[in-house]
């Protein structure tokens, strides 16, 4: 681990090296940042060093970071999008009401959720790609409009009823070990997201377009078709991660996953991804993801106000931005 | 080469910084104790509110530390940022995986929260709900505590409006919404007093609802006064319709014709109270709920309470407090306001 001392080792850096140059330097502060979290953690309140409640303290975020996962590409190929916990709202209350007031069978209501997650990004994707309006305001305004109609929907009444074989997913582990199912879901697909934006052609025309749209497009890349496909991916996405917290809930609520959209981007951004795009791994958003969960988790057992805990987490966030950009500043390299 | 190190120093130092500073001092929780856990003897107690920064629960969680140092448990209170249905899981789930032997919340959903709050009460924690119940999902909470029983809320208005006029004339009611349950309930329990034979010289003349915006209260009030001109009372049991009604009253210079009391917030209220535009007003004690809660959580913990309708049990000043339908406790009477306590209330 010769590259992960680097920035703490700076003897072993040959002069002239620049911090900024390693691919994963971001990353690396990341998985530090972690470890560093844990000592803390642990230092805070003698339950934190608890493998099982470990594991299953994942399971409050873990939903989140599902749609961190496609909002890495999102950031990645130079957009965002604002619309993914009204997505995930709507999608689960819409599930939940085609499943228990309309008798579907629940497992065809939670494939009609996903469609309907799908088309929600759809709808985002479109307007970016083919009206040129920035995604910020598009899914803005989705971001109102889903969370909108799943008011009107079910206003202030809680969707319930759910068979049993639906409910308490974060109550089912694998096999006998602590491990709780929606991690190993997460797992498969981080590594799934990771494939598909390092080793495919998919993910490098994804940076590509992040790294300079009108390029990638003389470049023969579909740059549309993939903006569409990535708005619907996340779409999906959130569809899915509703699925999963109406499943660990047992309702499904008009104000679920309220502001879970800033806590995904904020994961995304403290993982390494440019929020200006092109630049972004899926392992650092994953890092992150646990990064903040540990820390919530930790100071949450140490009973520290929540006003302090947002203070903590918005610092760290804060550093991770300001701090490579002043580094790379002060080489005048590109941010 | 410098500035790395600078970057990376201050960003784990930055980490260690904040974790260092949220150990000590201030920032731990709220309040006496700051080390639960099950070690020791003395039994631990944890209050989650719906959200911070909210002085109706701080008046609750004063009652509740209060109970705490009579009964000797000890007590944290730890709440959300935000109100929303999901906001309190995290924090319970932190709760009993710290070890408190029981938790008192006042709920932001009567749902969302049952998986989690079953979850506790398996691990042999008693959870108490405060203020507002897990309805329909009552089997995940021991008891509820209410400030007050609502049902009498109706007949305790007409009493003080009785005494406000005299026992006789004509009075009106300002509601919020014609499909409000909790003012339909009260107006039911109001009508219903009203038939009883001492007072049967005040006289209901009319209903109307400001839908809880103050100028539209405001309206509605003022059209009661040019449209009855014998009129001696108005009854608001809506916060926002007392406010409105009383600024309706001060403007056109009615408050020595027509009395108007209701339920409303004393802060919101003390001004109309100071400058005699309102007498008395009535809403309940928060305090005292917390207190209430104190004693009954602490009474589930040692066994010295066992909850069943129509048991009752002791709690400090409060006196005896009964169990009803459900295992609900209502605090005490409906709290009433007039100049001389006002200023003791902050919410």
């Amino acid at each position: 681990m010769n590259s992960s001392s680097a920035p703490l080792a700076p003897a072993k850096v040959s002069r002239g090296a620049r911090f900024s140059e390693h691919p994963l330097q971001r990353e690396i502060v990341a998985l530090l940042l972690l470890g560093v979290a844990f000592v803390v953690g642990a230092l805070l309140s003698k339950q934190f060093l608890d493998v099982a409640y470990q594991f299953d303290s994942t399971s409050l975020w873990i939903e989140t970071g599902f749609i961190a996962l496609t909002l890495t590409f999102i950031i990645v190929s130079g957009q965002i999008d604002l619309s993914v916990a009204s997505t995930l709202a709507l999608v689960a209350g819409v599930t939940g009401i085609l499943g228990t007031r309309f008798g579907l069978p629940f497992g065809v209501a939670c494939v009609c959720g996903l469609a309907l997650g799908a088309l929600l990004g759809a709808f985002n994707g479109v307007l970016v790609a083919y009206t040129k309006l920035p995604s910020l305001s598009v899914t803005l305004g989705t971001f109102a409009l889903y969370r909108g109609l799943a008011q009107v929907l079910f206003g202030d009444q809680s969707v319930t009823g759910f068979p049993d074989w639906f409910v308490g997913i974060d109550t089912r582990h694998l096999g006998p070990t602590p491990i709780p199912l929606p991690l190993v879901l997460f797992a498969v697909a981080a590594l799934g997201a990771g494939f598909v934006l390092h080793r495919t052609i998919l993910g490098r025309w994804t940076v590509s377009i992040g790294l300079n749209e009108a390029a990638s497009r003389y470049s023969g890349i579909p740059v549309q078709r993939i903006q569409v496909l990535l708005f619907t991916m996340s779409g999906l996405m959130a569809a899915f991660a509703g699925l999963m917290m109406s499943s660990r809930l047992g309702v499904a609520r008009y104000d679920m996953g309220m502001g879970l959209e800033l806590d995904a981007i904020t994961a995304v951004v403290l993982g390494g991804t440019s929020i200006f795009g092109g630049r972004g791994t899926i392992f650092g958003t994953v890092i992150a993801m646990f990064l903040i969960g540990v820390l919530r988790t930790g100071m949450g057992l140490a009973n520290i106000k929540v006003e302090n805990q947002l203070v903590v987490i918005g610092g760290l966030l804060l550093f991770s931005v300001v701090v490579p950009n002043l580094m790379a500043r002060g080489r005048s390299s590109r941010i | 080469m410098k500035l790395q190190h600078v970057g990376a120093t201050l960003v784990l130092g930055g980490l260690f910084f904040l974790g260092g500073c949220a150990k000590s001092g201030d920032s731990t929780a709220t309040t006496s104790t700051p080390s639960a856990g099950g070690s020791g003897t003395k039994q631990s107690v944890v209050y989650i509110p719906k959200n911070t920064g909210n002085s109706y629960f701080d008046s609750v969680i004063t009652g509740f530390e209060k109970a705490g140092k009579e009964k000797g448990f000890e007590f944290t209170t730890v709440a959300p940022a935000t109100a929303d249905a999901t906001s309190q899981i995290p924090f319970i789930k932190q709760q009993i995986q710290r070890g408190v032997n029981a938790i008192a919340i006042s709920p932001n959903s009567p749902d969302a929260l049952k998986p989690v709050l079953k979850e506790a009460m398996s691990k042999g924690i008693k959870v108490v709900s405060i203020d507002a119940d897990l309805e329909k999902n009552e089997d995940a909470r021991d008891a509820v505590v209410f400030p007050v029983d609502f049902g009498s809320i109706g007949s305790s208005q007409i009493e003080l409006m009785s005494s406000l006029i005299g026992g006789k004339g004509e009075i009106a009611i300002l509601s919020a919404t014609t499909d409000a349950p909790n003012q339909n309930a009260w107006i039911r329990g109001m009508k219903e007093s009203l038939k009883e034979a001492k007072y049967k010289d005040i006289k209901l003349v009319e209903v109307v609802y400001g839908d809880d915006e103050p100028q539209k209260s405001q309206r509605e009030t003022e059209a009661l006064l040019t449209k009855y001109p014998n009129l001696k009372g108005i009854i608001a049991p809506t916060s926002v319709g007392l406010v409105a009604a009383a600024q309706a009253l001060e403007t056109a210079q009615a408050a020595k014709r027509v009395q108007l009391t209701g339920l409303g917030l004393p802060k919101q209220m003390s001004r109309f109270v100071e400058n005699g535009t309102v007498q008395k007003f009535a809403l309940w004690d928060p305090g005292k709920m917390g207190y209430a809660a104190g004693y009954l959580v602490s009474g589930l913990l040692d066994n010295s309470i066992k909850p069943s309708v129509g048991g009752s049990f002791k709690a400090g000043d409060l006196g005896e407090l009964k169990f009803t339908d459900k295992m609900t406790v209502a605090a005490g009477p409906p709290l009433v306001f007039d100049s001389k306590n006002i200023k003791e209330y902050n919410f």
